[in-house]
């Protein structure tokens, strides 16, 4: 099974190429470039660099949000171009599971955390029995409200994402459990971690037709938040 | 020698219109698919860049796969695909970018990025078969109010633009002030027929020390203080009579500037383009004065007036068969100026990779 991954959910770009059980290839940056120059960029080199047959790829896993609302649709506008072409189907993985499946095996809760803006963060939380099983379902809440059912639930966590650098002395101050923040390696989203649930999502049926996905943004836009209005001149 | 025909995917994602097409030559349009989200945006007022930015995206791939099957032409087919770049919402532009890209990549199809604008110029030669540069063109839309000198395809150097409002976003908010809401346009066009274009005498903008620039700001503010000394004064206003002259204000301003122009360059055509040239009024004092005046003129139809990729397959089959191509890292450029090109190189000038 050949499962191409793709992450622009947040600050970093990244792809891989999952190959029968085997990450043949990933490439990932975090750097000012746009995903919109990067990202296919990216992806192209280490299809050459590995000789891929696109023919030959089952699916497109997306890291399918939440995250930047452009940075979503960036990764999805490439998936769904690219299974426009080789009429294959896309693996949407939740960004906060992919990010997540980083720590593939821990016996601690997982928590991501993505900066939401408006004193929210995107966050989840998940634990591996052994493969990923979710605890809290993703959303947009404030920090404190996750921070407090971690301390009612009782358990260590890990803390990762672009949230934690933003919120570290929050983090520390008001988590009553043993805690860790991911090290550089595994502190980000990764092409290999949604290429790889991916694959496990793809074998369990779990994708959709390229043409009906979209990003799940679990916001809805300010101006449907706020309603029609009457405009002045 | 007959030579081979050139098919080019048009994709135009830059406002509120999820567009595909399959142009042949740069002339005959095959298909010309278009998602309009107009009903969702209407509730709000105007277009909502978020809102159109999650429209395209889940329309995106169908768009496409109908343009072409309605072309009854496979991806196979396609010799190049053209995507609009700039100028438009970034997140919009983005959706049709990235998904161009995208399929140029999987495909090895050959992409060149095509301004907006110069998309719309080339509307031209859709229904023009003899149409041929140089001409002067009106562009006049709800983001852009420019004169543009169409020297050879491809090549445009701008004569004019707006120092204020464009002229379709002066009809949106005139709409807007006398209660007939959005889109203004086609309201304010439909309405005007039943009312008298000299009932107000509505200022004519002009521009100190540029005598083809166009100002709209002033025509507004008039209209609105002709509408408040209405209330003040107790007094019903016709909004037909203030809808004819306010449009005849604008059109008088279009017609004269733009044929001024035309004469002082020595065009002998002149196109109109953008949405706003779909106005039946703008259509006819042109039609008029070109004939009084001796100039050839031209105008798309208002399915190719307002956006659609045909006539960025149009922009793009001449910008294609020129040896223009985009590569991979392609971006949306927002505030791209007409003649200008980012991320758009010929192949053999050493910058293509």
């Amino acid at each position: 099974m050949k499962i191409i991954g793709i992450d622009s959910s947040g600050l970093v770009a990244s792809v891989a190429i999952y190959s029968d059980g085997v990450i043949i290839a990933e490439y990932t940056t975090n750097f000012k470039k746009t995903h919109s120059q990067t990202l296919l960029p990216m992806l192209d080199e280490i299809k050459k660099m590995t000789d891929l047959d696109l023919e030959s790829v089952d699916a497109i896993a997306i890291a399918s949000g939440p995250g930047s609302y452009t940075g979503l649709r960036i990764g999805s506008a490439t998936a769904k171009g690219i299974a426009l072409v080789i009429d294959k189907p896309i693996v949407e993985v939740p960004t906060l599971e992919g990010l997540a499946y980083n720590f593939w095996g821990t016996g601690d809760l997982v928590c991501p955390l993505m900066d939401a803006r408006r004193g929210q963060v995107y966050t989840g939380l998940y634990e591996f029995n052994p493969e990923l099983g979710t605890v809290v379902d993703g959303s947009a809440i404030p920090l404190t409200d996750m921070v407090e059912k971690i301390n009612e639930i009782g358990r260590p966590v890990i803390y990762l994402g672009d949230g934690v650098p933003v919120y570290k002395e929050v983090l520390k101050e008001k988590t009553k459990v043993p805690y860790l923040f991911a090290p550089a390696h595994r502190a980000y989203q990764s092409a290999a971690s949604v290429a790889t649930l991916g694959a496990l999502y793809y074998s369990q049926n779990k994708y959709v037709n390229a043409d009906d996905h979209a990003p799940t943004y679990l916001r809805k836009s300010q101006a449907e938040n706020e309603g029609p209005k009457q405009f002045e001149v | 020698m007959m030579e081979k025909d050139i098919l080019v995917l048009g994709i135009e994602s830059s406002c509120d219109e999820t567009a595909a097409s399959v142009v042949k030559n740069g002339r005959v349009v095959l298909s010309n698919t278009i998602y309009s989200q107009i009903d969702l945006h209407t509730l709000y007022g105007g277009v909502v860049p978020e809102i159109a930015s999650r429209k395209h995206i889940e329309k995106i791939n169908r768009v496409i796969k109908k343009s072409l099957e309605e072309a009854g032409v496979s991806l196979n087919d396609i010799d190049a695909i053209a995507v609009t770049y700039g100028p438009g919402l970034v997140g919009a532009l983005l959706v049709g970018v990235s998904a161009a890209k995208a399929v140029s990549f999987a495909s090895g199809i050959p992409l060149v990025g095509v301004h907006h604008i110069e998309g719309h110029i080339s509307a031209n030669y859709i229904e023009n078969p003899d149409l041929k540069p140089p001409f002067m063109c009106l562009v006049a839309s709800g983001g852009h109010s420019h004169l543009v000198l169409v020297k050879d395809y491809g090549e445009y150097e701008i004569i004019a633009r707006t120092r204020d409002d464009a002229a379709g976003e002066a009809f949106d908010k005139v709409a807007r002030a006398i209660g007939l809401g959005y889109p203004g346009g086609p309201k304010i066009d439909k309405i005007s027929r039943e009312g008298n274009p000299d009932a107000i005498a509505f200022p004519r903008g002009k521009v100190e020390g540029s005598e083809y620039d166009f100002s709209f700001s002033g025509l507004k503010s008039a209209v609105l203080n002709y509408l408040n000394g209405c209330r003040m004064k107790g007094e019903e206003f016709s909004q037909a009579d203030v809808a004819a002259s306010f449009q005849k204000a604008v059109v008088e301003v279009l017609v004269e500037h733009s044929l001024k122009a035309a004469k002082d360059y020595g065009v002998k055509t002149f196109a109109i383009a953008g949405g706003v040239a779909s106005n039946s009024h703008l259509r006819e004092a042109f039609e008029a004065e070109c004939a009084k005046r001796g100039f050839n003129f031209v105008h798309p139809s208002p399915i190719f007036c307002t956006d659609n990729a045909a006539m960025i397959g149009a922009a793009g089959y001449y910008e294609f068969i020129k040896g223009y191509r985009s590569t991979l890292d392609l971006n949306a450029v927002p505030n791209l100026q007409i003649g200008e090109k980012v991320g758009v190189f010929k192949e053999n000038d050493g910058q293509f990779k």
